[in-house]
C-alpha cells in the first residue's frame, strides 16, 4: 500500500516537473499573480535577457499598492508611485498579461481578486511576489510568495527551483465562542507559536473550528500563516470550498467542473500521514485577541493587560518587548480595554472581505464613531465594494461616521498617502503591527473587524462581547 | 550574479531579533523600478532622524562600520513582507554577507539570488562574533570551507549544496531552468491531459 501523504505532500507530488539527485525539486506552478510594487524588475530583467512570458494565460496582474483610495478621477498624486502603476500596464501590454487596472472594478488587493474571480483553485500552485500569498491556501493550494528574481524565474519559466518543507498541523478543536472570529483564531496560533514558528514548514490548519469558517475566515487565518513563519498555510478543500468557487469567471465549466471536483475531493491528508510537527488548541480557550507590541506574536486576550518585560523567559527577549512598549507608548499593566485609538483602519488582504464588511456593520449599525476617532473601511476589491454599497452596508457605515474608500492595499503599509501620523494609535484589521508599518513612527494594534469596529465606536480598544450586550441593553 | 567565495571585512553589529523587511527597507523606497540605489534608505528609520539627518548613535552611521561588508544580527531576520529591495538595499550599502542564528524563509531564498551569503551560527556563536564586531575586529567568511573566522574562533556552518555551487559560481537560476524547457513542455502536456481545468 502507498506510504500515506498529507495534503502538502499530494500537491507537490503533483508538480514536480524534475526532480535533482540531492532533493531540488523544479516545481511547476499554475497560477502567478502579479502586482506593481514587486514586478518592474522582473520584466526588466525579462526584456534585458530577450525572454518572453511562458504562460501569460496563467497570470493575472493588478494594482493595488500605490493606488489611492479617494479620488481616483485625479489619477496617482505621487510621480513614483504613478510610474511604477504606469510600468505595470506597459509591462503587461507588452508581456500579454491580463491586468485589472485602476479603472477596472475587478481591480482590489491580489489577494482578494484572486479567490474571487475563481483564479485561485484547490491543489494548484500559486506564486506572488508577495508574502501574504499563503491567503490562497485557504483553497487547499500550495500557495506562497516570492521575491522577485523567482518572480522574473515564473514569468520566464513557470517554474520554481525548490526543496520540499516540512509539515505542521495545527488543530483547533471545538467551537468558536460567540465575538471570536478566524482572526482571533490565527492571532492566538501566532501568539502561541510565534513570528518563527512556522520558519521552514506549510501549515495544514484543521480541527472543527477551521472546518466550520466561512471561505473568508478560512483565507484570514491562512493569510497569517507568514507572520507565523510558514510560507503557506493550507485548509483541505471541502464542500464550503466548492460552493464558494462554482460560478466564478476562471472556475471550470461544466464537464471540467465534476472532473475537477472528483480531483478535489482526494486533496485530504491521509489517515496515518505523518507530520513534522503537530499543535493542538482549544477554541473555547480562545478570546478576542489584540496585539500590544511590534511583532504579530505579541497578542493577549482583549480581558488582559499590557505585559511586563520583567517576565520574559531571556534577555533578548526582554530587550525586545522593551523596545516594542517604548516604540508603542504603553506602560505595564495596562487593562487593553483602557488603550484608547485615533485611527480605526478596516481593510487590507486578512480582513476586507464582504464577510468582514458585513460583521463591522453589525457592530456599527445605529451608533456613531466616537469623536476622537478617524475610522476608514478601504474594501478588499471594486466588486466587494459594489456588493457592500448593494447590501446598504456603505449606507449603514457612512451614517456612523465610517470614511468608505476605493479599493487598495491603503493604511496596511501606506504606500500611498493613507499613513498613521507619528505616535498615532490605530486598530487595524491587518496582518502587521511592524514598527512604522503603518506610517512613520505609527502604532498598530491588530485585530477582528468586529473588534476594529468596536474600538472605532467606543474610541478605544474594546471587547466586542460586551460592547454589543451593552448595546442590546441600552436599547431594550 | 557577482560570485561569493571568501570575504575579510568589516562585520556591523545589530543586536536585535525579529529585524523585519519593514526595519530592513521602508515602504517608501518601494516605489522604485530598478534594482538599484536603495543602499542610502537601508534601515531608513532606524539610521536617521525625521529630518533625514543620520543619528549618530547608528551603527552604520559610525566608522569602521559605514564601510562594513559582513552584518551580524539577532533570530529570525528578514521576517514579514517577500521585498526583495531587501536585500538589494544590503546589497546596495556593500553588504555581501549575514551572520543570524535564524532566517525568515523568503528573506533567505532572496539572498542567494543577490549574491548575499546567508550564513546561520548557533545563538552563541553569534554572540562571539557580535562581540567581535563591537570590538572592530575583521570577521572571515569562507563559503567553500563553510567557515566563519572571528578573532581566534572558526566555527563550521551548513549550506544546502546546490545553493552554495550557485553562489560560487555566480549562476543564474533562469539560465540553468531554461536547459530544462523540454521537459517543463513534457510536464505541461501530461497535466494537461489529467486536469484539463488547470
Ligand atoms: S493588503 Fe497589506 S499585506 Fe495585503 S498585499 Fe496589500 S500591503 Fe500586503
Amino acid at each position: 500500500m502507498a506510504k500515506p501523504r498529507t495534503l502538502y505532500e499530494k500537491i507537490w507530488d503533483d508538480h514536480i516537473v524534475h526532480r535533482a539527485e540531492d532533493g531540488t525539486c523544479l516545481i511547476y506552478i499554475d497560477r502567478h499573480l502579479v502586482h506593481e510594487v514587486t514586478s518592474p524588475q522582473a520584466f526588466e530583467g525579462l526584456r534585458m535577457a530577450g525572454r518572453k512570458v511562458r504562460s501569460p494565460e496563467r497570470t493575472l496582474a493588478t494594482a493595488d499598492h500605490n493606488v489611492p483610495t479617494a479620488n481616483r478621477a485625479h489619477g496617482i498624486a505621487d510621480p513614483e508611485s504613478r510610474l511604477q502603476v504606469q510600468t505595470l500596464s506597459e509591462n503587461c501590454k507588452e508581456f500579454c498579461v491580463t491586468l485589472y487596472g485602476m479603472d477596472d472594478k475587478r481591480q482590489g488587493i491580489v489577494h482578494i481578486i484572486g479567490p474571487e474571480q475563481g483564479f485561485t483553485q484547490p491543489g494548484m500552485t500559486i506564486v506572488c511576489g508577495d508574502s501574504h500569498t499563503s491567503t490562497h491556501g485557504a483553497f487547499g493550494a500550495l500557495a506562497f510568495g516570492i521575491g522577485t528574481s523567482e518572480v522574473e524565474h515564473v514569468l520566464a519559466t513557470q517554474t520554481l527551483i525548490m526543496k520540499p518543507a516540512k509539515t505542521m498541523r495545527i488543530t483547533v478543536n471545538g467551537a468558536l465562542q460567540d465575538g471570536v472570529t478566524a482572526k482571533d483564531m490565527i492571532l492566538a496560533i501566532i501568539g502561541k507559536i510565534g513570528t518563527a514558528g512556522g520558519t521552514g514548514y506549510v501549515i495544514e490548519y484543521a480541527g472543527d473550528a477551521v472546518r466550520g469558517l466561512s471561505m473568508a475566515g478560512r483565507m484570514t487565518m491562512c493569510n497569517m500563516s507568514i507572520e507565523a513563519g510558514a510560507r503557506a498555510g493550507l485548509i483541505a478543500p471541502d464542500e464550503t470550498t466548492f460552493a464558494y468557487l462554482k460560478g466564478r469567471p476562471f472556475a471550470p465549466k461544466g464537464a471540467d467542473w465534476d472532473k475537477a471536483v472528483a480531483y478535489w475531493k482526494t486533496l485530504q491528508s491521509d489517515a496515518g500521514a505523518a507530520y513534522d510537527k503537530d499543535v493542538v488548541l482549544n477554541a473555547a480557550d480562545i478570546a478576542p485577541t489584540v496585539t500590544w507590541g511590534t511583532s504579530p506574536e505579541d497578542v493577549v486576550p482583549i480581558t488582559g493587560i499590557v505585559p511586563d518585560p520583567k517576565d520574559a523567559a531571556d534577555a533578548n527577549k526582554r530587550a525586545a518587548m522593551e523596545r516594542a512598549l517604548e516604540y508603542m507608548g504603553l506602560t505595564p499593566g495596562t487593562k487593553m480595554t483602557d488603550i484608547p485609538v485615533d485611527v480605526v483602519f478596516i481593510g487590507s488582504c486578512t480582513n476586507a472581505r464582504i464577510e468582514d464588511l458585513r460583521e463591522v456593520a453589525r457592530v456599527a449599525e445605529g451608533k456613531k464613531v466616537a469623536a476622537n476617532v478617524r475610522a476608514m473601511v478601504v474594501p478588499g476589491s471594486g466588486l466587494v465594494k459594489e456588493q457592500a454599497e448593494a447590501e446598504g452596508i456603505a449606507t449603514t457605515l457612512i451614517a456612523a461616521g465610517f470614511e468608505w474608500r476605493e479599493p487598495g492595499c491603503s493604511m496596511c503599509l501606506g504606500m500611498n498617502e493613507d499613513q498613521l501620523k507619528p505616535g498615532q494609535r490605530c486598530a487595524s484589521t491587518s496582518n502587521r503591527n511592524f514598527e512604522g508599518r503603518q506610517g512613520r513612527g505609527g502604532r498598530t494594534h491588530l485585530l477582528s473587524p468586529a473588534m476594529a469596529a468596536a474600538a472605532a465606536i467606543a474610541g478605544k480598544l474594546s471587547d466586542v462581547r460586551d460592547f454589543t450586550k451593552g448595546a442590546k441593553s441600552d436599547a431594550a | 550574479m557577482k560570485p561569493f567565495t571568501k570575504l575579510t571585512a568589516i562585520a556591523a553589529p545589530l543586536p536585535l531579533m525579529n529585524v523585519d523587511t519593514d526595519m530592513i527597507i521602508p515602504k517608501q523606497f518601494l516605489r522604485t523600478i530598478k534594482r538599484t540605489g536603495l543602499g542610502q534608505s537601508l534601515f531608513n528609520d532606524m539610521r536617521y532622524d525625521e529630518s533625514g539627518k543620520p543619528k549618530a548613535d547608528f551603527v552604520l552611521n559610525r566608522a569602521p562600520y559605514d564601510h562594513a561588508e559582513i552584518l551580524v544580527a539577532g533570530e529570525n531576520f528578514g521576517c514579514g513582507s517577500s521585498r526583495e529591495h531587501a536585500p538589494w538595499a544590503l546589497l546596495d550599502f556593500g553588504f555581501r554577507c549575514v551572520i543570524a542564528p535564524s532566517y525568515a524563509d523568503i528573506f533567505y531564498n532572496n539572498c542567494f539570488k543577490n549574491g548575499i551569503l546567508p550564513v546561520i551560527l548557533k545563538q552563541e556563536q553569534v554572540d562571539a562574533v557580535m562581540e567581535d564586531a563591537q570590538a572592530g575586529l575583521d570577521v572571515t567568511v569562507d563559503l567553500p570551507a563553510q567557515i566563519v573566522r572571528s578573532g581566534n574562533r572558526e566555527f563550521k556552518f551548513d549550506m544546502d549544496p546546490f545553493r552554495k555551487r550557485c553562489l560560487i559560481n555566480g549562476l543564474d537560476d533562469i539560465g540553468l531552468t531554461l536547459e530544462k524547457a523540454g521537459t517543463i513542455t513534457e510536464y505541461e502536456n501530461r497535466i494537461g491531459a489529467e486536469r484539463s481545468w488547470v
